[in-house]
């Protein structure tokens, strides 16, 4: 199974959870995720090969409700806790350089 | 006068203020003058809600002055844990990321503690994001225990268990993801419950792990917390995971609250209790022998894969942590970082500066084992050994009515004891964890002291939506000890 987990590794995680962390952050996480990956494999002494994954433990699946138009949070305060916005929308750096404009 | 007062449980300050020997207003004073005396030493609040509580009990006190219907909580000052939307003051979750954050909406939650007209004191501290097992993860401000301030009152609901324990309140909402009510309940020696998943709605909780969360009452009796549960348990359409009327009827909890379950079948698992202290494992023990007494069995059952479970459980909290957390965006609300040079630094500065080390540590792990490659190996195995931990419990049920172990296996520890090591401090949940991979209630009861005098938790375990039979269970300990009316120190 997988080795301990590598700076790398790290590196690339932080990177797909939108983390900007210090080089500091990857050395101390690259040695505590690394040992508690190590006690997770603990679960590998168990055969499961004949285990349904359990997602959920609620006695129902599917829940179904009538398609109807209800009252819901209006623009004015869905934008009140915005960190930045213009008019009726959310406002962020832009996304397109020039070049692809 | 009002020590006298703040002694008393939720039932009975509700009795007194429904037949008029006291008022909602003499109680919310009460409360707000122990608030200035003992929440600086404690630290329980993030926010306290002076003149909205006042003003709460006052129209509370009037409506029964009219003679008009009051709810089940009339007046009774109580406390929300911080991870719960409230429109009045911020919804922090402890962390910078949402420290300014004012909700659009109650949690629905909230809403049923209000239409019960119960006055709602403040918000209270918690590990950021609910993630943590001391409290002492906050971002925002430091708890302590109030039986030795030098120790964490637990966590991740530490603020609710601590302002329940001092008297700044009389009972509190936390919210348990793998022992978030119980352990705290346990190191502060208050009653703490976690219901069956689905039994009460999520509707406005901000999410941890979503197959884990569930809201539950911290209270200082077993009464009180049968009590809460008639106001907060029940279907709404807003959670589609809160189980329907139809399917597992809500009984009334106080009920039947003072029959003895008879016969009652315990069931133990001896190996489990020795890995707890000594002094716990002892108050447990005497604990046993007083079922014993009032007539219960005792059997020995078999729980093979409980020993799993820690693992299992960081696998699965942290990739759901992970895939919830990704809405702290910079964008839509919360904290945004003052420069950034393209929109990627957005998000990624953003969290970086505003959320803490364990919470960046449980997004990197559950990102990790949720990324190519690991999915298998890590997430898919554990929700696989999660199905064996629940078949372990559907097996244990079949001979006993209930489990009976330790919270925690060790007393209040001091601050700073265990943060240095992240793997130490999760190895802390290994009794509570189980209940919430397999989804069942749980209940944390003042059990015994160590030789610190440092509270001791009993915690029983029963089949899913079977809190009516668990609160029962627990009730025939309270009426027989005396633990749950000790007081700390700091408050004598």
């Amino acid at each position: 199974m997988a080795q301990n987990i590598s700076k790398q590794d790290v590196q690339k995680v932080a990177k797909l959870g939108r983390l900007q962390l210090s080089d500091d952050e990857i050395e101390q996480f690259t040695g505590q995720l690394g040992s508690i990956l190590e006690y997770v494999e603990k679960m590998n002494e168990l055969d499961t090969s004949n285990v349904e994954p359990l997602a959920h433990c609620l006695p129902v699946n599917n829940i179904f409700r009538p398609d109807e138009i209800n009252e819901s949070l209006c623009s004015e305060k869905t934008l009140a806790n915005a960190p930045d916005c213009e008019g009726e929308f959310f406002k962020v750096p832009k996304i397109l350089d020039e070049s692809s404009a | 006068m009002s020590a006298e007062l703040l002694n008393l449980s939720c039932s009975q300050l509700k009795a007194q203020i429904i037949s008029k020997k006291t008022t909602s207003l003499q109680a919310v004073n009460a409360v707000l003058q122990a608030i200035e005396k003992i929440e600086p030493v404690v630290g329980a609040y993030i926010s306290i809600f002076k003149e909205h509580a006042i003003a709460q009990a006052k129209n509370i006190d009037e409506k029964i002055a009219s003679g008009k219907e009051i709810g089940l909580l009339a007046g009774v000052p109580i406390a929300v844990k911080d991870n719960m939307c409230t429109v009045f003051g911020a919804t922090t979750c402890a962390s910078g990321i949402l420290k300014n954050f004012h909700a659009p909406y109650n949690a629905s939650v909230v809403e049923k503690l209000i239409a019960a007209d119960a006055v709602i004191i403040g918000k209270t501290n918690l590990d950021e994001f609910a993630m943590g097992s001391s409290t002492e993860n906050s971002g925002l401000k430091k708890t302590v225990n109030p039986w030795d301030t030098n120790r964490v009152p637990g966590g991740s609901s530490g603020g609710s268990a601590a302002a329940v324990a001092a008297r700044l309140c009389f009972g509190a909402l936390g919210s348990d993801t793998g022992g978030s009510i119980r352990q705290p309940a346990s190191l502060c020696g208050v009653v703490g419950l976690k219901p069956t998943y689905g039994r009460v709605s999520r509707y406005g909780l901000v999410a941890y792990g979503s197959s884990l969360d569930q809201i539950g009452p911290l209270t200082r009796t077993v009464q009180d917390a049968a009590l809460f549960m008639n106001v907060i348990a029940g279907h709404d359409c807003k959670d589609s995971t809160s189980i329907s009327q139809s399917i597992m009827p809500v009984p009334d909890y106080l009920d039947k609250l003072d029959e003895p379950v008879k016969p009652l079948k315990i069931g133990i698992v001896s190996q489990l209790n020795a890995g707890a202290e000594s002094l716990v494992q002892k108050a447990i023990n005497d604990s046993l022998e007083l079922y014993k007494k009032l007539g219960a069995a005792l059997v020995e059952v078999k729980m093979p894969h409980f020993d799993y479970a820690i693992a299992a459980y960081y696998m699965i909290a942290t990739a759901e942590a992970s895939s919830n957390l990704a809405r702290y965006d910079g964008v839509h609300y919360g904290y945004r970082t003052a420069d950034p040079k393209d929109y990627i630094e957005v998000y990624s500065k953003s969290r970086a500066e505003a959320f803490g080390q364990e919470v960046k540590r449980r997004i990197m792990l559950g990102t990790y084992v949720l990324s190519a490659g690991y999915y298998d190996a890590y997430y898919l195995k554990a929700l696989k050994v999660r199905n064996l931990i629940r078949s372990d419990f559907v097996k244990a049920f079949e001979n006993c009515d209930c489990l009976m172990m330790p919270v925690s296996p060790m007393t209040a520890f001091r601050i700073g004891e265990k943060t240095a090591d992240p793997l130490q401090m999760y190895l802390a949940d290994v009794y509570t964890i189980a209940a919430n991979l397999a989804g069942i209630p749980a209940i944390s009861i003042p059990c015994g002291f160590d030789d610190n005098n440092l509270p001791v938790g009993l915690q029983i375990l029963a089949p899913a939506f079977t809190e009516d039979k668990l609160l029962r269970i627990a009730r025939m300990h309270e009426v027989n000890t005396e633990f749950h009316l000790k007081k700390p120190k700091l408050i004598q």
